[in-house]
């Protein structure tokens, strides 16, 4: 089948697409967009977390029919036109919240997203936000760092 | 860098690594906080993993395997799934193409696809090369393999019985011949002084068995890469592993290939931990390449990498401590039993490092040890953070606690009485000959304030149960919440021990680019999160002088690195770096000195560095700018770098100064228990450790955070589950074995110490490990504190705290 839909503010279109294949399957193999990652491919890690209009999903768990004409933000959506960092990803690299990173791309963009619903968050409201994506390199607290320190980057800039 | 000559396939691949390169408005030198130089792209989501790897007429490797523990194949028939469409190829151990069909880290056990009988669940059996992945998964489910089921032997019991079936029939391997039975892998007694005589002395004698479950380094990027077969007859070989040149070493003679042909590189490696010092994919991927002459990926999901993994040791242990009324040890005696699974992996080298350090850090002259591996049906065991130590620390800190509690004393205190210190002599014989802080550490993580009581407390009296056990769960709001504090310290070598002649290679450029000095740092490390490339590039800066450093691939164009393991890397491959940059620092002097060396004195008396671009006096005086010195020259070297020489444990009595150096971190954790669920929640693990010199600050408390959390992760929910009649894996996905989130883990302060080791590079001492010690332990002591339980099992489940 043929599925089309808007990723990072663009049209994109894949052929081919076999029913069973993943939003994920068809962002990383098809669209070479492999910034969402595959950790488990089973919902259980967040690594491939997207935003599917605008709503933060596990992109291994949505079968690409479903997004057809629907609006896609990963990981490459991020950064400004020009490539410049977002706060959040500036964070990130500041705070040294990036040790492997494979669990980076997903964990910003929920961080992302919460930081829009919730530009104050308490560390409970960022332990919240990001309690399903898992870390296994960093023991989160340089996370925790990271988020708070995009939020006050954030607040500062208004 | 020269690395075009080679008959390299990557032009057509994309996705692969690329050099990092990265100035700094600061000196950038070692012990500042510099920024990764994968950073950026790992945020933006450019950074190329193993399993983004793409090539445009790429096909899909899949690998079969066993659905039994152990069993004969009477049978096999690919027929089927060689006639689906899009299936280019099938293969099974008799499309082999050498005489050489196993690998293996010491022992080549391993068959690279099961021959006549598979010896544990998941065992590679056949693999399947098809232009989809997921025509490759249902070729492979039509792939017929009659098996014939074989008794398994599943622990020491079943193991070492006299009519035992045995694991691997004929061994011939270098431990065979001194193992009490075939189906044990290696075995290491140590005894020093006299353990019985000491016990009489003893006013108490405190008994303890301990069983700690089986862990999964659950790094978060599957096993994966790309093969990609050149025009020579080669294979180009994209993977993420932890020692490029032992893959080599193992995957070349199996492809008939010589090395040279095998050309590896080192691919985004999404964690490591251990899990990746073995084989996995990579014989696969390269032999299906060679098979069907086009590109291969393969890439596990999770289910599968619980499987294509070897995961750390379960062991089951038996310690006896004594000690005078004054507090002071007599003696230890312990036995312990790793269960190595079906193939050996790193079982051996466990066993050592699991003796050596089995009474921990502190002084008792009079001990009889004994540590084994088995040969069992149950998943192969091996590398893990903390290898063999961690299983020891378990057990050796509760005994200390119930010493502690025998004589009345505080546990710390206790401790403190009897630790460690430098010049102390371990069990092997050998003094510890840099500093050994452990009363010290202790004193820092005790002398921290406590975290306040009852946090889950919000104005008007309701409760943040984020903050309480069971969590959004919402089970509890304070009621039948007890709290419990608890310590413990360990020690880890750190490095290849017991004679292995381990060294790094580094090979590092000089020259100048539009005016400007600049280095390029080229080794075959891997960097698996750790933040080697950060430290890399600082030395080179601190060591010539400049501020812009190009990290180039890790490939096998260069000379080994070592593993990345064992707390080595920094040690060894940052070793590397700096001696081969202090080499070509006096080859850029040499050239100085040629050009210029008439015109100022200095060149020939004074001791002379590369600083901020120039070559400059010890006074501070610049005599000349190295962009100056260099012109269009280059300075390009590659040199071996190595530890000092350890030795073997002798068989009998186990002597002999095995390790290269060792690492200290302590421990205290907070939690607070729901003793009616038996839900734990840890509110707070304070960690100090002495890393020698903290060559990039915020990476090293990353790393002792991460430690941290991967042995709290053990000691309250992490563990594979083995059915002890049939040896299957009951729980192979992230349902059911459960990592830390970022709610399950705390607050982890750190405190670092920087006491240098004067035998190694910047005094610095590897740091990855030590942490994972004694954080289980410590969360461990603390529920047996808040609820007075025994619990000598790890992880703690709720049932062992409710009883029911
Ligand atoms: S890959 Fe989607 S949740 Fe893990
Ligand atoms: S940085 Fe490796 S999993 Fe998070």
């Amino acid at each position: 089948m043929r599925v089309t839909f808007t990723v990072n503010g663009a049209p994109q279109e894949a052929d081919d697409v076999w029913e069973g294949e993943s939003l994920l399957y068809v962002l990383r193999e098809r669209m070479g967009l492999p910034g969402s990652k595959n950790a488990c491919e089973q919902g259980e890690c967040g690594s491939c977390t997207v935003r599917l209009d605008g709503v933060p999903v596990c992109s291994c768990l949505v079968a690409a029919g479903q997004v057809q004409g629907r609006e896609v933000v990963t990981v490459e959506g991020l950064a400004g036109e020009g490539g410049e960092l977002s706060t959040v990803q500036q964070a990130f690299v500041d705070a040294g919240a990036v040790q492997c990173g494979f669990c980076t791309p997903g964990l910003l963009v929920a961080a992302d997203e919460l930081l829009e619903r919730n530009p104050e968050p308490s560390d409970g409201d960022i332990r919240e936000a990001l309690s399903g994506n898992l870390c296994r390199c960093t023991g989160y607290e340089k996370i925790l760092d990271a988020v708070r320190l995009a939020a006050a980057r954030t607040e500062e800039a208004v | 860098m020269a690395d075009t000559t080679s008959p390299r396939a990557s032009s057509s691949v994309t996705r692969t690594p690329t050099s990092l390169t990265q100035g700094s408005t600061t000196k950038g030198g070692i012990g500042e906080s510099t920024l990764r130089p994968d950073g950026i792209l790992k945020v933006t989501g450019e950074f190329a993993y193993s399993s983004d790897l793409w090539h445009e007429d790429m096909l899909w490797g899949y690998t079969l395997r066993s659905t039994v523990a152990h069993a004969e194949i009477r049978s096999i028939d690919t027929s089927e799934a060689l006639a689906t469409s899009g299936v280019y190829a099938v293969l099974t151990y008799d499309d082999l193409p050498t005489e050489v069909k196993n690998y293996g880290l010491e022992i080549q056990d391993t068959p690279v696809l099961a021959h006549g009988k598979v010896r544990h669940h998941g065992e590679p059996v056949a693999l399947v090369a098809a232009d989809h992945p997921e025509t490759a998964r249902r070729a492979a489910a039509k792939i017929r393999i009659e098996y014939a089921d074989l008794p398994v032997v599943t622990d020491e019991a079943s193991a070492t019985a006299p009519d035992a079936i045995l694991v691997h029939e004929g061994r011939d391997d270098h431990h065979s011949g001194h193992v009490p039975h075939p189906n044990i892998v290696h075995r290491q007694p140590i005894v020093r002084g006299d353990a019985d005589a000491a016990a009489a002395r003893a006013d108490v004698v405190v008994r303890g068995e301990y069983v700690f479950g089986m862990q999964d380094q659950a790094f978060l990027g599957p096993e994966s890469g790309l093969a990609v077969p050149g025009e020579d007859g080669g294979v180009d070989l994209y993977v993420a592993t932890q020692w490029l040149h032992s893959d080599l070493r193992q995957i070349a003679p199996v492809l008939g290939l010589p090395e040279k042909k095998v050309r590896m590189t080192l691919s985004g490696v999404g964690g490591a931990f251990g899990g990746r010092e073995d084989l996995s994919m990579q014989i696969h991927a390269c032999l299906l390449a060679l098979r069907t002459g086009k590109p291969v990926k393969i890439v596990y999901n999770r289910f599968e990498s619980f499987f294509g993994h070897v995961h750390r040791h379960p062991a089951k242990l038996w310690y006896e401590h004594g000690a005078t009324r004054d507090g002071k040890l007599t003696h230890v005696k312990c036995r312990i039993v790793l269960d190595g699974g079906a193939y050996a992996s790193a079982s051996p080298a466990v066993v050592g490092n699991a003796a050596s350090l089995s009474i921990g850090p502190y002084v008792v002259e009079d001990v009889a040890i004994e540590a084994l591996a088995l040969y069992t049906n149950n998943p192969p065991c091996g590398a893990m953070r903390g290898f063999g130590a961690v299983q020891a620390c378990f057990a050796y800190e509760a005994q200390m606690d119930k010493v502690a509690a025998e004589l009345g004393l505080d546990p710390v205190e206790f401790r403190q009485r009897n630790a460690m210190e430098q010049g102390t002599v371990m069990p092997t014989g050998q003094p510890v000959d840099s500093p050994a802080p452990v009363a010290e550490l202790l004193r820092r993580v005790k002398s921290r304030p406590l975290p306040p009581e009852r946090q889950w407390e919000v104005a008007g009296g309701a409760a943040d149960v984020r903050a309480l056990p069971g969590g959004l769960s919402n089970t509890t709001h304070g009621e039948g919440v007890v709290r419990g504090v608890g310590y413990a310290v360990g020690i880890k070598n750190v490095g290849f021990s017991e004679g292995f002649d381990d060294y790094s290679t580094a090979r590092v450029r000089m020259e100048v680019i539009n005016g400007e000095a600049v280095a390029t740092v080229h080794t075959a490390m891997a960097e698996v999160g750790q933040g080697g490339v950060t430290v890399h590039a600082q030395i080179a800066r601190t060591e010539l002088g400049v501020t812009q450093v190009t990290i180039h691939p890790a490939d096998t164009q260069v000379g080994s690195a070592g593993s990345t393991s064992a707390s080595r890397q920094t040690y060894m491959t940052g070793g590397a770096v700096r001696n081969t940059c202090e080499a070509v620092r006096e080859k850029v002097l040499e050239i100085g000195r040629r050009k210029f060396g008439t015109y100022h004195p200095a060149w020939a008396t004074a001791e002379l560095l590369l600083e901020g671009g120039k070559v400059v006096t010890d006074g501070g005086e610049a005599l000349a700018g190295i962009a100056e010195v260099l012109e269009d020259e280059a300075v390009d070297l590659e040199l071996e770098f190595r530890h000092r020489p350890t030795q073997a444990f002798d068989l009998r009595t186990g002597q002999g100064n095995g390790h290269v150096q060792y690492s200290f971190a302590a421990h205290r954790a907070v939690v607070e228990v729901d003793t009616e669920l038996g839900l734990v929640k840890v509110v707070e693990l304070a960690c100090a450790q002495d890393v020698g010199k903290a060559l990039n600050p915020l990476s090293v408390v990353g790393q002792i955070q991460g430690g941290t959390t991967q042995g709290l992760g053990v000691a309250v929910m992490e563990e594979i589950v083995v059915d002890p009649v049939t040896a299957k894996v009951r729980n192979p996905s992230f349902t059911d074995y459960l990592i830390p989130t970022i709610l399950d883990t705390p607050t982890i302060p750190v405190d670092v110490l920087e006491l240098a080791d004067e035998h190694a590079p910047y005094g610095l001492r590897g740091i990855g490990e030590a942490p994972t010690l004694s954080s289980t332990p410590a969360v461990l002591a603390a529920i047996r504190n808040a609820t007075g339980l025994e619990l000598n099992k790890t992880p703690i489940r709720p049932e062992h705290l409710t009883g029911s």
